[in-house]
């Protein structure tokens, strides 16, 4: 039995969208797509997970991912804590497991985890307690899987059906956290067509391995695509010789309406922000009529209530 | 077994009792809310035979129960539809079988995070007793005392049929 899930199959931790089930994918997106008529009420909260308590615990700096879990949480009426531990006890030299153990002391029933090291959110959730659910806000260069998530949901807002559809990841794979959970993601969910376009240096060796197309020339990769999903070119990863210059790379792969013209008409343009302006996509594409980035951020919230309200759904005595 | 009545009757005598209660004590806005999902399919007949000018708002009461963290999420959860301020409203809330009540608990809560109504009258189409919550039904189509153990379902959408069984 997978770590993820419980013995009936349904959500206990959510670590990877490596591996789940195309039902389980959906469901995902259904009830995400349940709590968006959360905010259209006078008071934007549901009592799901009143009483609970969640913990964000981020070993790395995040804006975005960390605000929109807090409000997630909120929403769902459940108690949040936010612990910035780059400043906090792990500097004192405490093991992870040492403060896992004084964080279940406070009985916490949730983990947020975003950490630098692949591996992490999974190790935390195989020595957490039983009946603690993890969620993997971003682990090392493994797996994002809400943000993949909440990228299926805005595909799926405004493409409907996901098996016609072409879809291209564009920019630095091989540092990419994200790219890797939404392929898995697209392949799982059925997507006709996912291509990778990217120099050799940055696409890991075993790419083709995940069932994925490579391109080199952006012109041919984004021909008659559906999505076009830019990535974040990770400059504080970039030392050395991966790269010749961000000028050299925005030439090349940056998104621009001349190279956007290829794909087709009503073709949307997604990025998980935060967006290099000028590296890797041109403002006028970034702000312009194809993109649906801020709609991905505002998706961000009903796609985390959605899996944090499933994850504590088969918790406690039930499980 | 009991023999349960044929739902159509049952929701016309609905429909006549609602129209007396607006007609003794006349409403300005009256709006309806289905409870999904056998409530929707009774109060949309309801909102068909009174003509009411507001369309039918229908509530999904998933993220509202009692029992979510020994049941969970349920995988069937739909969005929650009201096309109307609720803020004033007379309200007229449906729901197919009325038992413990704590579905209209949920659905009274989550009313209310969409707004104050000025009132909410409750018509269900079978009250079979059970009750355990201080919530009674102001319009029910037929009103039977079933054992505990029994349980009451309506399937339809069309044609609507009620049977009983003893829960799994």
């Amino acid at each position: 039995m997978s770590l993820q899930l419980d013995e009936h199959g349904r959500l206990r931790h959510f670590l990877t969208t490596e591996g789940l089930p195309r039902p389980l994918l959906t469901q995902i997106l259904d009830t995400a797509e349940s709590f968006t008529g959360v905010i259209g009420k006078s008071i934007k909260k549901v009592p799901l997970l009143r009483g609970r308590t969640v913990m964000n615990l981020f070993f790395e700096a995040s804006t975005r991912t960390r605000t929109t879990f807090e409000l997630a949480a909120k929403r769902l009426s459940a108690d949040v804590l936010n612990i910035n531990i780059s400043t906090s006890a792990t500097v004192k030299g405490e093991s992870l497991l040492d403060m896992l153990r004084n964080l279940e002391a406070m009985q916490c029933d949730m983990f947020v985890v975003r950490h630098a090291d692949s591996g992490a959110a999974h190790f935390i959730a195989r020595n957490a307690a039983p009946g603690v659910s993890v969620i993997n806000a971003g682990d090392g260069r493994h797996a994002h899987p809400t943000q993949a998530m909440l990228d299926m949901f805005t595909i799926r807002r405004h493409k409907r059906e996901f098996e016609p559809l072409r879809v291209a990841i564009v920019g630095d794979i091989l540092h990419s956290r994200v790219a890797r959970s939404q392929i898995h993601a697209l392949n799982g969910l059925g997507a006709g067509e996912v291509r990778v376009i990217a120099p050799r240096t940055l696409l890991p060796h075993d790419i083709e391995s995940l069932g994925v197309k490579v391109f080199h020339d952006i012109r041919a990769g984004l021909a008659d695509v559906d999505v076009v999903i830019m990535l974040r070119l990770q400059k504080e990863r970039m030392s050395g010789a991966l790269l010749p210059s961000e000028s050299e790379f925005f030439r090349l792969y940056g998104l621009t309406e001349e190279k956007l013209s290829v794909a087709k008409p009503d073709a949307i343009v997604m990025h998980p922000g935060p967006i290099n302006r000028g590296v890797e996509i041109e403002s006028a594409v970034a702000d312009g009529p194809r993109s649906v980035i801020l709609e991905q951020v505002t998706n961000g919230i009903a796609v985390r209530m959605a899996v944090m309200s499933m994850a504590l759904g088969t918790g406690g005595e039930n499980a | 077994m009991t023999t349960l009545p044929a739902v159509d009757p049952l929701i016309e005598h609905m429909a006549g009792e609602l129209k007396a209660r607006l007609d003794v004590t006349p409403s300005q806005h009256p709006v309806m809310i289905g409870i999904r999902t056998g409530g929707v399919w009774v109060a949309e007949r309801l909102h068909a035979a009174l003509g009411l000018p507001d369309p039918l708002g229908t509530l999904d009461i998933t993220f509202y129960r009692d029992d979510f963290s020994r049941v969970g999420m349920n995988p069937q959860v739909h969005p929650s539809h009201l096309p109307f301020s609720v803020d004033d409203r007379d309200i007229i809330l449906v729901d197919d079988v009325l038992y413990t009540g704590r579905t209209i608990r949920a659905a009274l809560n989550e009313i209310f995070d969409y707004g104050r109504p000025a009132s909410v009258q409750l018509a269900v189409l079978v009250d079979r007793g059970g009750r355990e919550l201080p919530i009674a039904a102001d319009v029910a189509g037929t009103r039977l005392q079933l054992a505990e153990g029994r349980h009451i379902k309506l399937s339809g959408p069309s044609p609507l049929s009620l049977t009983e069984r003893t829960q799994a």
